[in-house]
C-alpha cells in the first residue's frame, strides 16, 4: 500500500525535534495501515470504527500531552498537535474522538479533578477501558452556554442532576460523562462546575443522533439525566464558573487548529495526484491553468496554516499561548481546510462525489468541525473583542 | 537472552532517490531514512523473544552514519534495550567490512542469538548477516519465516520459504539468523517508548573499518522506460499482439 508523504513545502520538519518527527510518522503510519482502508465503509453505514481504540490507546494516543504519571505519554503540545493532524488525515470523526477522550475529558479531571480522581480515571481512560464524553452543550443553549438550564442540586451525601445535552461526541459510547450543571441560580453562570457522572447510572439516558451528513464516522448523542444522583466525589473540585469548560474549549480547539491541516493535506494529496493522472482534452488536467490555480492556493493556504500551529505549539509549551491565538488558529485552519476540500472535491470530477475518494468526507466533517467547539462566527467575535476591546456577543 | 540486532539505516524505498554529484553515492537531500524494513522484522522478534522468556536484554547495533542513531532509536522505542552506533561517514561498499566491524563489536558480548534482517532495501546484498556467523563461527539460518527456540535456551528451529515448500533448519544456541518477511508482525513504536527512547544508553563509537576488496565505480539510474502501445481491441488484435511479442519483444 502507499505511504502517506504529507505536504512540506517550508521544510517545517526542520523545525521538529527528533521525537516530534517519530511521533508524528508512527500515527501517520498507523493510520495508513488502519484508518484509511475502512474509514469509507464505516462513514457509509454512519459508524464509528469502535475496533479501533484498544489500539489507539495501545499506541498511547489518549491525552498524550497529560503526565506519565497518569499512565499518559508525557508528550509536549507540539507532538500533541501532530497527533492530531494525523488523525484527522484518516477522518475528523477519529480525531474527534481522541480530541474528546483527551482535551474534554482527561483534561478537565487533570485540571480541576483531586489526586483520587485524578488516580481513579485517568489512567483507565489512558488505556482505553474507560470512554469519555462531554456534555456541555444543550437543545437550547449553543453558542451561548453560559445560558444552559441544566442543574444540580446538593443533597446530603452526594448532588442530583437534571437536564439535557445535545450534539454529544462519543455520548452513547461513553462509561463517564463530564456534564457541566449550574449549582446556583439559572442567572448565574459562575455557579457552572463539572460532574464526573458514570454512564450507567440511574436517570442517565443517551440516544444517538439519526440523519447526520457529516461526521458519521462519529457518534453523537443527546443526553438526558432524570436526577441522577451521584456521590460528593463526582464533582471536580477544582471548577468553577463558566471558565471551567472555557478552559477545556481552548485545549480541544488547539488540536483542532491542527486536526484540520491534516484533513487538508490529505485532500491535497488527493488532488494532485489526480491532476497529475486525470486526462482530459489529452494531457492530464494537472497541465491546464485553472488547476494550477487551485492546486497553488491550497499549497498556500495549507503551508501558512502549519506554520501558525507550530508557532501556536510552541508558545503553548512556553505556557504563552492565549486563547485568543488558539481561536485564530482554529478559524483560519478549519476554515482554509474546508476550502481546500471542496476544491479537492470540485478538482475530481464526478469521482468526487465518492466514497472511495476522500474529499468530500473530508469535506462534509469540515463542517461540522466548522461549527463545533465555537463556530466560526464565535471566533470572528472572539478576536473582534480582542482586537477591540468591545463585546460584539449580545 | 541476551540477543543482538544488526540494524542498517536505509532511504526510504518510496522516496525518489538521486545520484549525487560524485556519480557514486546518492544525494541525501530531501531523502527520508528509514530503519531497514527486513531489519523491523529481526527486532520485533528480538523484544518478542525476550518478552516470551520473561528477561535478557536486546541490543541493537548499527553501523552507519551519526544520523543512524535515529534509526537506533526507533528500534529503542519498540522497546530494545540499549544501543551501539559503529560511526562511520560512509559506509564501505563490501560487506566483508562491515561484517568485520560488526563482529569484532559482537565477539565478546556473550550473546545468545544474533539477527539481521535477510538484507538491506538499497544495495539488495544479502551478504553481512551470514559473514559475521562465519567470522564469528556460528551457525546461521537465512531468510527466516518461523523461529521455534528450545526451553532450554540451547537451540530451536527455523524454517526458510524456498520455492514450493519450506526448508525446516534445527540450529545449537548461540547462532545467527537472518529475518525474512513474514517472521512476525512489527509492532509500531508506542508514543511512551518514543518518550523513554530518549534515555536509553546508547554508546557511539567509531567504527574501524578496512579499505576492503570492492570499488564502487559508479551508480546509474535504470533507463528511463517508454510508453506501452495499445495495439487493439479484441480478438481482432491477437495476431498483431504475437506479432509484435516474436518480433519486437522477442520473448515468445
Ligand atoms: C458533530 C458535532 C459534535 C459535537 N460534539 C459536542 C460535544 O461533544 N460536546 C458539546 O458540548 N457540544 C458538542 N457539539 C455542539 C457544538 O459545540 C455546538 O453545535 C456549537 O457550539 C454551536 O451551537 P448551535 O449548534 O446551538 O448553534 P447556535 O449557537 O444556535 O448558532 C447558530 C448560528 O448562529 C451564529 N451565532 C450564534 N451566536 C451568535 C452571535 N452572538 N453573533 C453572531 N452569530 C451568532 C452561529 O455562528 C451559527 O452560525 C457538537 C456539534 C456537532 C455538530
Amino acid at each position: 500500500m502507499s505511504r502517506f508523504h504529507g505536504v512540506d513545502f517550508y521544510d517545517v520538519d526542520s523545525l521538529l525535534s527528533e521525537e516530534e518527527r517519530a511521533v508524528r510518522d508512527t500515527v501517520r503510519e498507523w493510520v495508513d495501515d488502519n484508518v484509511t482502508p475502512v474509514i469509507g465503509e464505516h462513514y457509509l453505514e454512519g459508524k464509528f470504527p469502535k475496533h479501533l481504540v484498544p489500539q489507539m490507546a495501545e499506541l498511547g494516543l489518549f491525552g498524550a500531552n497529560l503526565p506519565e504519571a497518569y499512565g499518559c505519554a508525557g508528550l509536549n503540545n507540539v507532538a500533541y498537535g501532530l497527533i492530531m493532524q494525523e488523525l484527522e488525515r484518516g477522518d475528523s470523526g477519529v480525531r474527534s474522538f481522541a480530541s474528546v477522550q483527551g482535551g474534554l475529558v482527561m483534561y478537565p479531571i487533570h485540571a480541576f479533578g483531586s489526586e483520587d480522581q485524578k488516580q481513579q480515571w485517568l489512567p483507565r481512560m489512558a488505556s482505553g477501558q474507560v470512554i469519555g464524553c462531554f456534555g456541555l452543550t444543550e437543545p437550547d443553549y449553543g453558542s451561548n452556554p453560559g445560558a444552559m438550564t441544566t442543574t444540580a442540586r446538593e443533597t446530603r451525601d452526594g448532588w442530583v442532576l437534571r437536564g439535557a445535552k445535545m450534539w454529544i461526541t462519543n455520548g452513547s459510547t461513553a462509561q463517564a460523562a463530564i456534564i457541566w450543571a449550574k449549582t446556583g441560580d439559572l442567572g448565574d453562570a459562575d455557579s457552572i462546575r463539572g460532574f464526573i457522572v458514570p454512564t450507567d447510572a440511574k436517570g442517565f439516558s443517551a440516544k444517538d443522533q439519526k440523519g447526520k451528513l457529516s461526521l458519521r464516522a462519529s457518534d453523537t448523542s443527546e443526553l438526558v439525566l432524570e436526577d441522577v444522583c451521584v456521590p460528593k466525589e463526582a464533582l471536580l473540585p477544582k471548577s468553577g464558573g463558566l471558565k471551567s469548560p472555557l478552559m477545556c474549549l481552548t485545549q480541544a480547539r488547539y488540536g483542532i487548529a491542527w486536526g484540520a491541516v491534516g484533513a487538508a493535506m490529505a485532500c491535497y494529496d488527493e488532488a494532485v495526484s489526480y491532476a497529475k493522472t486525470r486526462v482530459m482534452f489529452d494531457k492530464p488536467i494537472g497541465g491546464f491553468q485553472l488547476q494550477q490555480a487551485r492546486l497553488a492556493d491550497m499549497l498556500t493556504e495549507i503551508t501558512k496554516a502549519q506554520l501558525l500551529c507550530l508557532q501556536l505549539g510552541r508558545l503553548k509549551d512556553q505556557g504563552k499561548a492565549t486563547p485568543q491565538q488558539v481561536s485564530l488558529a482554529k478559524r483560519n485552519n478549519v476554515s482554509i481546510a474546508t476550502d481546500v476540500a471542496r476544491e479537492t472535491r470540485r478538482l475530481l470530477g464526478a469521482n468526487g462525489i465518492l466514497a472511495e475518494y476522500q474529499a468530500m468526507r473530508h469535506l462534509a466533517n469540515l463542517e461540522s468541525v466548522y461549527t463545533y467547539e465555537g463556530t466560526h462566527d464565535i471566533h470572528t467575535l472572539i478576536l473582534g473583542q480582542e482586537i477591540t476591546g468591545l463585546n460584539a456577543f449580545n | 537472552m541476551k540477543i543482538a540486532v544488526c540494524i542498517k539505516r536505509v532511504p526510504d524505498s518510496e522516496t525518489r532517490v538521486k545520484i549525487a554529484s560524485d556519480g557514486r553515492s546518492l544525494d541525501e537531500a530531501g531523502v527520508k531514512f528509514i530503519l531497514n524494513p527486513y531489519d523491523e522484522f529481526a527486532v520485533e522478534e528480538a523484544l518478542r523473544r525476550k518478552e516470551k522468556a520473561g528477561a535478557g536484554e536486546v541490543v541493537i547495533v548499527s553501523l552507519g552514519p551519526a544520523a543512524a542513531q535515529e534509526t537506533i532509536r526507533t528500534a529503542l522505542a519498540m522497546g530494545a534495550d540499549r544501543g551501539v552506533l559503529l560511526q562511520t561517514d560512509r559506509i564501505p561498499a563490501d560487506g566483508l567490512e562491515v561484517a568485520k566491524a560488526l563482529a569484532a563489536e559482537l565477539k565478546d558480548g556473550g550473546y545468545d542469538l544474533i539477527l539481521f534482517g535477510k538484507m538491506a532495501i538499497d544495495d539488495y546484498n544479502h551478504q553481512v548477516g551470514p559473514m559475521v556467523a562465519e567470522l564469528l563461527d556460528l551457525p546461521c539460518v537465512t531468510a527466516i519465516a518461523h523461529l521455534d527456540l528450545t526451553g532450554d535456551k540451547k537451540g530451536g528451529t527455523a524454517e526458510r520459504e524456498i520455492e514450493g515448500g519450506v526448508e525446516v533448519v534445527e540450529f545449537p544456541l548461540p547462532a545467527v539468523l537472518t529475518a525474512d518477511k513474514g517472521l512476525n508482525e512489527p509492532r509500531y513504536p508506542a508514543l511512551k517508548g518514543i518518550m523513554a527512547a530518549k534515555k536509553k544508553p546508547l554508546d557511539v563509537k567509531p567504527a574501524s573499518l578496512g579499505a576492503g576488496g570492492l570499488e564502487l565505480v559508479a551508480m546509474v539510474p535504470p533507463p528511463e522506460r517508454k510508453g506501452g502501445k495499445i495495439v487493439g481491441e479484441g480478438p481482432a488484435a491477437v495476431p498483431e499482439l504475437i506479432r509484435l511479442l516474436r518480433e519486437e519483444a522477442k520473448v515468445l
